[in-house]
């Protein structure tokens, strides 16, 4: 017999708790043989270590911890953590960015799970074309493969015009080729992969590219940051979610003639910001998307 | 008076009328609007920029400092803004209203609020 996450914590709920899960004979939350286990992960995203604008956010260096602590705090944890992106933010000088990066990897550090998986937001890496990013945190793309699942880290920051590049499409569709056209497929990006707003600089500039590459994939889905704010679309089949932040969040695409962050609300601090969990089904290529508050209410 | 138009008669008149046509081209160039905007950090002078409707313009765009772009994805124009070369765009908008423009070359420190708007009349 095997349970999921889903069921453990339904279980759990119920009083039984983790003795109940192990004491059943053959209950287990690991897979049989030849079987890919349903799992899940957490995905924070827009950190923005080393902003200041008490107006937007007057616990800026507050928040992170308390959504690790929140991550922390998980009853199960995940299979893995991933940040997609604008860990720091943004400054002109070479010294501060690296100081805001190891600041970054100290406060994260403090996850529980070691399996924490990192990549760069143009805040990052635009300004020295990744070259900070990866002095401390190491590639800017790559793919890895978990449980079934084909992960693919995709850059569309470091180029400060913000392109993939034909080098890294090049690399993408030779890692696709790799995949069977029924493979699971998640893609991580910082910025979407379509024109959402780009007036408001919402949009990779040869995005388009690297979608047409995964189209003929029938089981690819998209996780990104960038716009603060969860959103979700569809280019043919592909979803695309894009996840809250955890600094401030923005305004609905296109809902007002400018982009500027949303005002603190004290009356209902860390309104609009949090981070996810993402449940994968393996066997029917799905992922269920819980939000989660900095803190609880 | 002979009808007849001797070979230097012919070209002279060629001549003339391309004269005249580059006199009308001229004309139509003098007439058109050239709008000089500098991108610096971070911001375009000037950030509003006042058009009309179906009426040619060039924008002309100098970056002092470091590469800027242009984006008007409403009229889908856009140029590279590097030091030292003039970047111009040449269109005519279409439509009536206000338009965003932005840069959209990651600059620095305050590159999140360089935009400006497009007012066309």
């Amino acid at each position: 017999m095997k349970i999921d996450r889903r069921q453990f914590l339904q279980l759990t709920a119920l009083g039984g708790g983790a003795v109940l899960a192990s004491a059943l004979p053959g209950c287990s939350m690991m897979p049989g043989a030849g079987e890919e286990a349903d799992f899940y992960f957490v995905q924070l995203s827009d950190t923005h270590w080393g902003f200041n604008g008490p107006i937007v956010n007057p616990d800026a260096r507050g928040t992170l911890p308390k959504a690790i602590a929140a991550v922390n705090a998980l009853p199960v944890q995940p299979d893995f953590v991933i940040f997609t992106g604008d860990l720091t933010h943004t400054t002109d000088d070479g010294a501060e960015r690296r100081k805001r990066m190891r600041e970054f990897k100290q406060v994260v550090g403090e996850l529980k799970n070691r399996n924490v998986r990192f990549m760069p937001g143009e805040h990052d890496a635009a300004l020295d074309n990744g070259g900070a990013f990866k002095e401390l945190f190491g590639e800017t793309h790559y793919a890895f493969d978990h449980k079934g699942v084909h992960f693919i880290v995709l850059d569309n920051v470091s180029d400060p015009a913000a392109r993939i590049g034909q080098a890294q499409l090049d690399w993408l569709k030779a890692d696709l080729a790799k995949q069977s056209k029924d493979a699971r497929i998640v893609v991580f990006t910082h910025r979407p992969l379509f024109d959402l707003a780009p007036e408001w600089d919402w949009a990779t500039r040869d995005g388009e590219q690297a979608v047409a590459l995964l189209m003929p994939y029938s089981n690819v889905t998209v996780f990104y940051g960038h716009i603060h704010q969860e959103h979700h679309h569809m280019t043919g089949h592909i979803a695309h979610h894009s996840a809250k932040s955890l600094i401030f969040p923005l305004p609905a695409p296109k809902s007002q003639p400018k982009r500027d962050p949303l005002k603190w609300d004290a009356s209902q601090p860390y309104r609009g910001l949090g981070f996810r969990e993402v449940e994968a089904e393996t066997d029917k290529a799905k992922y269920d998307i819980v939000e989660l508050p900095v803190v609880k209410a | 008076m002979k009808a007849a138009l001797t070979r230097r008669q012919v070209l002279k008149m060629g001549a003339a009328a391309i004269a005249g046509a580059a006199a009308g081209a001229s004309v139509f160039a003098q007439s058109e609007r050239v709008i000089k905007v500098e991108a610096r950090k971070w911001v375009f002078l000037p950030s509003d920029i006042a058009l009309r409707k179906g009426e040619p313009v060039t924008l002309e765009f100098t970056a002092p400092e470091v590469v800027m772009g242009f984006n008007a994805p409403d009229f889908k124009v856009r140029t590279d803004i590097i030091p030292g070369q003039v970047a111009k765009v040449r269109f005519t908008p279409d439509k009536a209203g206000t338009f965003t423009f932005l840069c959209d070359i990651f600059c620095g420190d305050g590159h999140e609020t360089m935009h400006g708007t497009l007012i066309v009349t």
